[in-house]
């Protein structure tokens, strides 16, 4: 019982990493219809940037927020620069395209850092937290991470459904043609949807860096399970995200703690290639199959 | 609000190579009801697409009461003052009622926009009562209103309207239509009305303007268009 207690935690604390991903891919297909398989390596150089910053600075925090920062500006650029270009033209021209970024940012990453794994400091306390002898198997670090993610994940409903900014986002991602005619600079707000998932997606990398230490392709499977996560919950909806990121977090975490760590990734596999036969949009929603 | 006159002048446009307008001509005066009529395929959707700055223009100009729109984007083209109400699919369903009628009032100040929303409110009354519900959920009538309604909400100068009957019952097309008139009549709007349904149309216009094949037939009174028979029988059916 106390076993299936800490699976459960640890469980849905890995989860809410993948939530993080799966919320920043989630936001990129509402708003221009790509899946953004670049995801991942953006958020491995963002944390090494984080790392470079907090070598010199000797703060975490400094590098946290610089960490942010930069990913909300390279999420930026990259809509503009990269993205722009393609909108319009066939989905696999922009599938290709961020597959290449993902291929030229982990190139990039490679020449610069080496392929050596890094250490990357914890926020918090990474020693176990325990009720009286009882271990809990999570750590403060992981409630920090929890806390972070729901907070993350709060303030972007709270923006989408209550600011006139937000109202403008989701009028363009229903249906950039009217929002377009009701005067929405729709351009600024598909910069500004991959931005705000560029922010998502350097806290999901500094969350989990850590935990899988920090190499040029030490996202790539963390990507991965948040694109699972993502489907799970349906790719459209941002609440669906973060359950998938849970519900997935927690199953792998079963899988690992009962049957051996090594049938985690194959289970992640399994998990995504399930949901893509049986229940391509989703477990959550109602809407019919599109093609992804 | 200020009467505004649209000028399209030789305005030449279409899709691909293809032009769908050949030098189409024509102004809308400030404060009237211009109905763009003709049969399927004549052009109608195309030019209020030329007006609005989604279509790139081969050839011609569009100007506002002086101000030059041709070569702007349609985001810029409704900031300065042109709301097109789009055939068929002009509600943002997912978001409600009072969330695209909010989505209308963004270019307006901060500070004008409560008022702006309960003045809506009172004179589209169904809109009030399903404010807080999914714009999904209204009859086909009701979704016409609230795109009207959201594209005042914008504060124009020229309304671009295409279509605003199809597919309603006759009872609903007739507020509709009434409605048009009003706002020409209360606030003075300059209107340009595409209608298939060219008898109820020029029965609220000032001007007609026919169609056919991407080039303008006449433009006349709309009375005089109404009560010519051959052109009636010939290009407008009825």
């Amino acid at each position: 019982m106390v076993e299936f207690l800490e699976f459960t935690l640890e469980g849905l604390s890995a989860g809410m990493i993948y939530a993080a991903i799966a919320l920043s891919l989630v936001l990129i297909w509402r708003g221009t219809g790509v899946l953004n398989y670049a995801q991942g390596a953006m958020a491995m150089l963002t944390s090494f940037i984080a790392l470079e910053v907090i070598y010199v600075s000797h703060s975490y925090w400094l590098g946290f927020v610089v960490a942010l920062a930069a990913g909300l500006v390279i999420g930026g650029i990259v809509e503009r620069v990269v993205i722009r270009p393609v909108t319009g033209k066939p989905p696999l021209n922009a599938v290709i395209v961020t597959i290449g970024l993902l291929i030229l940012i982990e190139g990039l990453a490679g020449l610069l850092y080496g392929s050596n794994d890094r250490s990357f400091p914890p926020a918090f306390s990474i020693n176990g937290l325990s009720i009286g002898s009882v271990a809990l198997g999570i750590t403060r670090n992981d409630i920090f991470t929890g806390v972070a993610v729901l907070l993350a994940a709060a303030a972007l409903a709270v923006t989408f459904r209550y600011t006139s900014i937000g109202l403008r986002l989701r009028a363009t991602a229903f249906n950039a043609r009217v929002a377009r005619l009701l005067g929405v600079r729709v351009g600024r707000m598909l910069t500004l949807g991959w931005a705000l998932a560029g922010l998502l997606g350097a806290l999901a990398g500094l969350l989990v860096s850590p935990a899988t230490f920090l190499n040029p392709n030490s996202m790539d499977t963390i990507f991965v399970l948040g694109f699972t996560a993502a489907v799970i919950g349906g790719l459209e909806s941002p609440a669906g995200a973060v359950v998938g990121g849970l519900v997935l977090g927690v199953v792998l975490s079963y899988a690992g703690g009962y049957l051996g760590s090594e049938v985690v990734n194959l289970f992640g596999l399994a998990a995504l290639l399930l949901v893509l036969m049986f229940r391509p949009s989703g477990l959550f929603s109602s809407a019919q199959a599109r093609r992804v | 609000m200020s009467e505004a006159t649209l000028v399209v002048a030789g305005v030449t446009a279409g899709y691909g190579d293809a032009p769908v307008l050949r030098e189409v001509s024509v102004t809308a005066a400030a404060g009237t009801i211009t109905a763009v009529l003709g049969a399927n395929g004549a052009g109608k959707t195309t030019l209020l697409r030329a007006i609005d700055g989604s279509l790139k223009l081969s050839a011609g100009r569009v100007v506002l009461d002086g101000t030059e729109l041709s070569g702007r984007r349609p985001e810029e083209v409704s900031r300065a003052g042109v709301a097109h109400v789009p055939e068929g699919q002009g509600v943002i369903s997912e978001l409600t009622v009072a969330e695209n009628l909010r989505l209308g009032l963004l270019l307006r100040p901060r500070a004008d926009r409560a008022a702006a929303l309960s003045d809506i409110y009172e004179r589209f009354a169904v809109l009030a009562k399903r404010r807080n519900l999914p714009a999904s959920t209204l009859s086909g009538g009701e979704r016409q209103m609230l795109v009207i309604a959201r594209a005042l909400a914008t504060r124009p100068r020229v309304l671009l309207l295409d279509e605003p009957s199809l597919g309603l019952a006759p009872k609903i097309v007739s507020e509709v239509l009434d409605l048009i008139r009003r706002l020409k009549d209360e606030i003075g709007l300059t209107i340009v009305l595409v209608e298939q349904n060219a008898r109820s149309a020029l029965a609220i216009a000032d001007t007609g303007l026919v169609l056919n094949l991407g080039t303008v037939v006449v433009t006349a009174p709309a009375g005089q268009l109404a009560a010519d028979e051959a052109l009636r029988r010939h290009y407008l059916g009825f």
